[in-house]
């Protein structure tokens, strides 16, 4: 059965479905709808809401509760994102799991809050410190903002590593129906590196300082390790009217779903096009771009924001065909129409 | 005596200054301005004694006392 | 021999501060950060130092600083204003330099930088208005909403057990060394409206004379967040919050510290 549902409602509900029992935050437009859910919603099963004082505190709290073994979330939006980047950072090193939701909203510095896709390059170059990686999920409908949060609970634990969620505002406050039947899940294996006092055992430690002589050099490679592991498994996307296309349109989120309709319209027009949907964006569907460039003629990149994602794929694709991008940068009253991104279409179909 | 002046397109129809008038010189009337709001209306002409007390509270800076 | 009475000409009695912008606000009715803008304009009027001052606006209903104060404004992030007015301060000396900030901006994110700023004792002046909840972005809890107060994020209350208790940030500044003034009014009736006048015009002044950091705390309503109309909040100001958030001046130093 099928509910009615607004997109940052159903990450919350996800969460709790998914077994996540501590949530730590900060209120931020336009993401209050998860906290304010979970402060509901919580007391009632046990679980923990607490609004910190800042994102930093809140980030820091997400990683003493991760530390114990236990699912933890955080949801924030650009500028608080940004303040928790040493605390991301932190749990890569120290490999701790937790899943990051980022509702964004439009930058830089307070920018506004109507939804854009500006936090990429924050989300999948990871905006902290250090030489580390970040698994990053861009849903493009409240059935996603569901699913694709068992999937980052799950993707933190198996290889724990803190993971995105790279939604927007659009997602976030608009309502569809959801199937809350729980996706498949993994088995995982227990947390035995957890921190729960040593009775019993030696005690552990959970750290991501190294001094020793290139012990930080192993523990980079070893890190570089893990993540060979999520970009050979882990990668995600949609193909919607692929086959034949002469001109494939690349969009995430909801450039995606915008670029979608326009596809559809454009097919109606004769017009071979198809659209390339990465779900995954770190690790990012590059072997499966590469592919598509073999017969595809000319990629249309689809973007809210100046040009981030664009990067990503003119390094797919290569230099034998032409990348053109369309970018509308933030702005509720800079969503393009699907009829804006058709006449795109047109001006560049091979 | 004195007079109060409502400039009605600041006014958001809060009615603080017609709690605060010690002689009942103001109420919402049944006009609205542009941006939906019932404005306030002064009916205290013979009334006023221009203590400003709606002056002072209005957030809006809506009421104009002259004394 | 009969003398007419000479007619008297009316004149306006309340003209709007030089310093505050005329135009219409963005604030729900009833809200009052209204008259509290009004008296920092006054205030800035009063010293004769609009074209000196720089102000400091935060993240909040008090965003728009800028549209309201007719003098230099920056814009900072979330809850930093303090530690941007210590930059301007060390910047240019003989500038007026004011921080604005709501109760999530100052008492929350804010709490390392206001702090340290009043212990540096940097002459700035630090205008704090405290209504109970997070307003701008839908009536979140904040650190000054009461025990027992329904917020968007303490759907049953506040328990202390869990969200701690309200902060009280004139008292606690008050403390710290480099403070000059810290004092807390109201502007819910107009008796308390003039106190406050009095209130802001020392917390510029301390500022003026060098002596250190001027911080006054004002009570608001927000009749939105709080589901009361604007009469009803100022109630509850009254009723609720002043008895927790005794009205007052809890440090008002005469001269600044010398070696």
């Amino acid at each position: 059965m099928k509910k009615l549902i607004k997109g940052n409602d159903a990450i919350a509900m996800a969460a709790i479905e998914a077994g996540c029992r501590f949530y730590y935050g900060y209120p931020i437009t336009p993401q209050n709808d998860i906290p304010e859910y979970l402060a509901r919603e919580f007391p009632k099963i046990g679980g923990t809401f607490l609004q910190a004082e800042s994102e930093i505190g809140a980030i820091n709290m997400v990683l003493g509760s991760a530390a114990s073994g236990k699912r933890a979330m955080i949801s924030s939006s650009g500028p608080g994102i940004s303040l928790m980047q040493e605390g991301i950072s932190y749990m890569s090193g120290s490999e701790i799991p937790a899943v990051i939701v980022n509702i964004q909203r439009s930058g830089p510095g307070l920018g506004g809050i109507s939804p854009s896709q500006g936090d990429y390059f924050q989300a999948t170059r990871g905006g902290g410190h250090g030489d580390y990686r970040t698994p990053v999920f861009a849903p493009a409908s409240v059935q996603e903002m569901y699913d694709l949060t068992f999937l980052a609970f799950d993707v933190a634990d198996q290889y724990r590593t803190p993971v995105v969620i790279l939604a927007d505002a659009m997602l976030g406050q608009m309502k569809e129906p959801l199937d809350t039947r729980h996706p498949p899940q993994r088995e995982l294996p227990p947390k035995t590196w957890a921190l729960t006092g040593c009775a019993g055992r030696k005690p552990q430690l959970l750290k991501s300082l190294y001094l020793g002589h290139r012990e930080l050099e192993k523990h980079c490679w070893h890190l570089w390790e893990k993540y060979q592991k999520i970009i050979a498994n882990e990668v995600r996307f949609e193909e919607v009217l692929i086959q034949d296309a002469d001109l494939v349109v690349v969009a995430f989120g909801s450039a995606a779903r915008i670029s979608k309709t326009a596809v559809k319209d454009a097919r109606k027009d004769g017009l071979k096009v198809g659209l390339f949907r990465p779900i995954s964006l770190w690790p990012y569907p590059e072997k499966r771009l590469e592919e598509i460039a073999k017969s595809a003629k000319a990629f249309l990149v689809v973007e809210l924001n100046t040009g981030q994602m664009l990067e990503d794929v003119r390094m797919s694709v290569g230099k034998d065909k032409p990348v053109h991008f369309y970018g509308r940068p933030p702005g509720a009253d800079s969503l393009p129409m699907p009829v804006e991104i058709l006449d795109q279409i047109r001006e560049v179909y091979p | 005596m004195a007079k109060v002046v409502v400039i009605e397109a600041r006014c958001k129809g809060c009615e603080i200054c017609v709690s605060v008038c010690p002689r009942e010189c103001l109420r919402i009337s049944e006009r609205h301005n542009q941006s939906g709001y019932f404005v306030v209306e002064f009916i205290g002409k013979e009334k006023c004694t221009g203590c400003a007390m709606c002056g002072e509270m209005c957030p809006d800076l809506a009421l104009q006392v002259y004394k | 021999m009969s003398q007419d009475k000479p007619s008297k000409e009316l004149r306006l009695i309340n003209p709007r501060p030089r310093t505050l912008i005329d135009r219409p606000t963005h604030f729900c009715p009833g809200c009052h950060h209204g008259i509290i803008h009004r008296l920092v304009a006054e205030a800035i009027d009063y010293f004769g130092v609009r074209e000196k001052a720089i102000g400091v606006a935060s993240v909040g209903c008090s965003v728009f600083l800028y549209d309201y104060m007719d003098t230099d404004v920056l814009e900072a992030p979330h809850g930093r204003a303090s530690a941007a007015a210590t930059g301007m301060r060390r910047a240019q000396p003989d500038k007026i330099i004011y921080t604005y900030q709501g109760d999530g901006d100052l008492a929350a994110i804010g709490t390392s930088e206001i702090i340290h700023t009043a212990n540096r004792g940097e002459t700035i002046t630090v205008v704090f208005v405290n209504n109970t909840n997070y307003g701008m972005t839908g009536g979140q809890m904040a650190p000054t909403t009461l025990l027992g107060q329904k917020t968007t994020t303490t759907p049953y209350g506040r328990d202390f057990r869990r969200d701690g208790y309200p902060i009280r940030m004139a008292e606690l500044l008050a403390t710290l060394e480099g403070v000059a003034f810290s004092a807390r009014g109201a502007v819910n009736k107009p008796a308390n409206v003039r106190r406050t006048r009095e209130l802001i015009r020392r917390a510029f002044e301390v500022q003026i004379k060098g002596i250190g950091l001027g911080f006054v705390e004002v009570l608001s309503a927000c009749p939105t967040d709080w589901g009361l109309t604007p009469l009803n909040a100022i109630k509850r100001v009254e009723e609720e919050l002043i008895p927790y958030y005794p009205l007052g001046i809890f440090k008002d130093k005469k001269e600044a510290d010398h070696l």
